[in-house]
């Protein structure tokens, strides 16, 4: 059976349980459709949240951007967990006792305010649409390699294989869909891993092999790793950062980001008890660090690999020749993710870091530029063919991709909906919407939503992981601040949040299209994105944590300026604080 | 009703100083050991790097594990303590 049959077969079954369980779970009430009907067991809740979570970003793109950035990027694997920590104890519990739908939903109550959940609509629009492209590019990446297609055409059947899916599901299909994927994907991710680390350095857990003796020279495989990319010219894996600053903020970024997601949020919306949601934030960080304790060490397994083909001699020693190269890389040069280009004419493969440091090193092994291009984001694809691995396994990591992108696109289409819905239409324009007439709203809102982030796919801000974290920027800059603020402050009132949320969004919006395009329309950029045209050296990936920081000085400034919120906003406050009394999740 | 009030203040007292502490040990484990302490803890050596590479690829995460479970554990019990569990 040929490569293309299998993977096929694999992708093709999962798809088949996807669709099954959708179907059995759909979803026949609003009730069901937001938020699963109320009654996910908090393990449960945990595995589905874990999957909602692990999107095309973390299974896809996050190994290899550590693998290419080393102890730099290790920002991605504290950042996407630490968020937990703030959810398990800022929000998840408060927000669950509050229980409504979603995340507008308390917004506008606690700051007894339409524009202030006009507002938060807004804010969650943007954030998850953004993210949603991350989602989009990432399985498309999957389909192009899988299907043997251009990476539009994969684009195109990602956004058709989504849209069919989270329609026909609602929360309630969505969330048992996920727990299946959540299983699916997290298999896909570790067995390879599991071959790579035995056979590099003979342990069997990943996370364990990273920190182990690589068996072939003897050495600590992240001393190894460091001499190989040292005698081409990269930076050191393991190299320390100048610029801390940055590196705290982004970290921030991400983590407040992570517990403003508004498609994470809801996930606690479903379980029975205020107590299920402090349990269920604890196992869905479980259920992601299984993979995040992995990914490290495939990210430098593959990185030694990947040069080990390239130079199986040795990096001082002479490259492959191309005629000579193995299938995977011609494989992933149909689908342009990989490029080879001879500039010396010798017909070897000279793969090296082409910068001024490293020229004279260069120019005296004869070689005239790097002529390898692998992008970044085929690295976990690739991995079980860069080492030799059979072709089920193959098969297995692309199902794998692509129920982790499903799995989130699902949630977040979700989310967009339900606020368009439910809290633009329900809560705005025509409260009298029957219940039939919301879902069907519902529906019809996450059409466009996925006709946009398609559009954006296409022509996406920059590599997948880093379009997602534009998102976190977004949700740390304006939901987070305000949901924190409305569960442990009763002083902030409702000019307050608007003036946050507003002065949170705007200043980071403002900041990340001053770098990367206005409205990141290609040649818009204000400045070049370099660390020299950055303010105090913050990326502007980095600056949701400052743009939280001005969401908070300015809600609080206001709101000392004017009348503190009415009484009964106030016992709000009070009775979301306490356990007692929460029942299950209600509409108005 | 004055009873229920001081009861359920101290019962907010209790949670808040919970975060706080969880927090201070989060932000440790990540920004300290992971970050900003990393060139002190170059001194200590494991698996081929530093302490410091560690905390940021694995004991951060593993930190982060202990301390959601903790404070759910110890919040669940607070409920039922001050009698304010559902």
């Amino acid at each position: 059976m040929d490569q293309f049959t299998i993977n096929l077969l694999f992708v093709g079954g999962s798809f088949a349980l996807y669709f099954g369980i959708a179907f059995w779970a759909r979803a026949g009430s609003t009730k069901e459709f937001y938020v699963a009907g109320g009654g996910v067991h908090p393990v449960l809740n945990g595995m589905a949240t874990a999957a909602d979570w692990m999107s095309a970003a973390s299974f896809i793109s996050m190994a290899g951007l550590i693998a290419a950035g080393g102890y730099a990027n290790s920002t991605f694997l504290m950042g996407w967990t630490g968020g937990y920590v703030l959810l398990a104890m800022l929000l998840a519990p408060y927000l669950r006792k509050f229980g409504k739908f979603t995340v507008p939903d308390f917004i506008g109550d606690r700051f007894y305010s339409k524009t202030a959940r006009l507002v938060a609509v807004a804010c969650l629009i943007t954030a998850s649409v953004t993210y949603v492209i991350g989602q989009m590019t990432g399985a498309g990446v999957a389909f192009s390699r899988f299907l043997e297609v251009d990476k539009s055409t994969g684009l195109v059947i990602a956004a058709v294989v989504v849209f069919f899916y989270a329609v026909l599901g609602g929360m309630k299909g969505i969330t048992y869909t996920q727990v299946a994927q959540y299983v699916v994907l997290i298999i896909a991710y570790t067995i390879p891993a599991v071959f790579i680390s035995l056979q590099l350095t003979d342990t069997f857990i990943p996370a364990v092999g990273l920190f182990s003796t690589h068996t072939e020279s003897g050495l600590p495989l992240l001393q190894k790793l460091d001499e190989v990319v040292r005698e081409l010219g990269f930076r050191d894996y393991t190299a320390d950062v100048d610029n801390k600053l940055n590196m705290v903020l982004f970290t921030l970024s991400l983590m407040i980001g992570t517990a403003g997601l508004p498609h994470v949020i809801i996930r606690f919306f479903t379980v029975p008890k205020v107590a299920d949601a402090r349990w269920s934030a604890g196992w869905a960080l479980i259920f992601i660090a299984l993979l995040y304790l992995t990914a490290p060490a495939v990210a430098s397994m593959a990185r030694l690999n990947l040069l080990t083909t390239i130079y199986p001699s040795g990096p001082t020693e002479q490259p492959i020749e191309y005629a000579e190269r193995p299938d995977w890389v011609q494989t992933w040069e149909t689908t342009g993710l990989i490029k080879f280009e001879d500039k010396n004419g010798d017909g070897r493969v000279q793969f090296y870091n082409d910068v001024p440091a490293f020229q004279d090193e260069a120019t005296a092994r004869g070689w005239e530029g790097n002529e390898l291009v692998v992008n970044r984001d085929i690295l976990v694809l690739a991995n079980p063919e860069i080492a030799n691995l059979p072709g089920w396994v193959i098969g297995l990591i692309a199902a794998g991709g692509l129920a982790a992108a499903l799995s989130t696109a699902a949630g977040l289409l979700l989310a967009i909906s339900s606020a368009i819905s439910h809290d633009l239409i329900k809560g705005s324009i025509n409260p009298n919407i029957s219940d039939k007439g919301e879902l069907k709203a519902a529906r019809i809102s996450m059409f466009v939503a996925i006709v946009v982030a398609t559009y954006l796919g296409m022509n996406p801000p920059g590599f997948a992981a880093q379009v997602v974290a534009l998102a976190f920027g977004i949700a740390a800059a304006s939901i987070f601040p305000a949901l924190m603020m409305g569960i442990f402050s009763k002083r902030v009132n409702s000019v307050g949040a608007i003036s946050g949320m507003l002065a949170g969004l705007g200043s980071t919006l403002v900041y990340i299209f001053l770098f990367l395009g206005w409205f990141f329309i290609p040649g818009t950029a204000s400045f070049a994105n370099t660390p020299d045209n950055w303010l105090f050296g913050i990326s502007p990936l980095s600056f949701g944590a400052i743009g939280a920081v001005i969401n908070f000085v300015v809600a609080f400034t206001v709101s000392s300026m004017t009348e503190e919120p009415p009484k009964e906003i106030q016992d709000l406050v009070e009775s979301v604080r306490y356990p007692q009394g929460a029942g299950e999740a209600v509409d108005h | 009703m004055s009873d229920h009030n001081t009861n359920a203040e101290k019962y907010w007292q209790a949670n808040l100083r919970l975060i706080l502490g969880s927090l201070v040990v989060w932000a440790l484990a990540s920004y300290g050991c992971a970050i900003l302490l990393r060139p002190m803890l170059s001194g200590i050596h494991i698996g081929g790097t530093d302490l410091g590479f560690w905390f940021a690829q694995q004991g951060s995460i593993l930190v982060f594990i202990v301390l959601t479970f903790f404070y759910a554990w110890k919040m669940n019990k607070l409920d039922e303590e001050f009698g304010l569990q559902e």
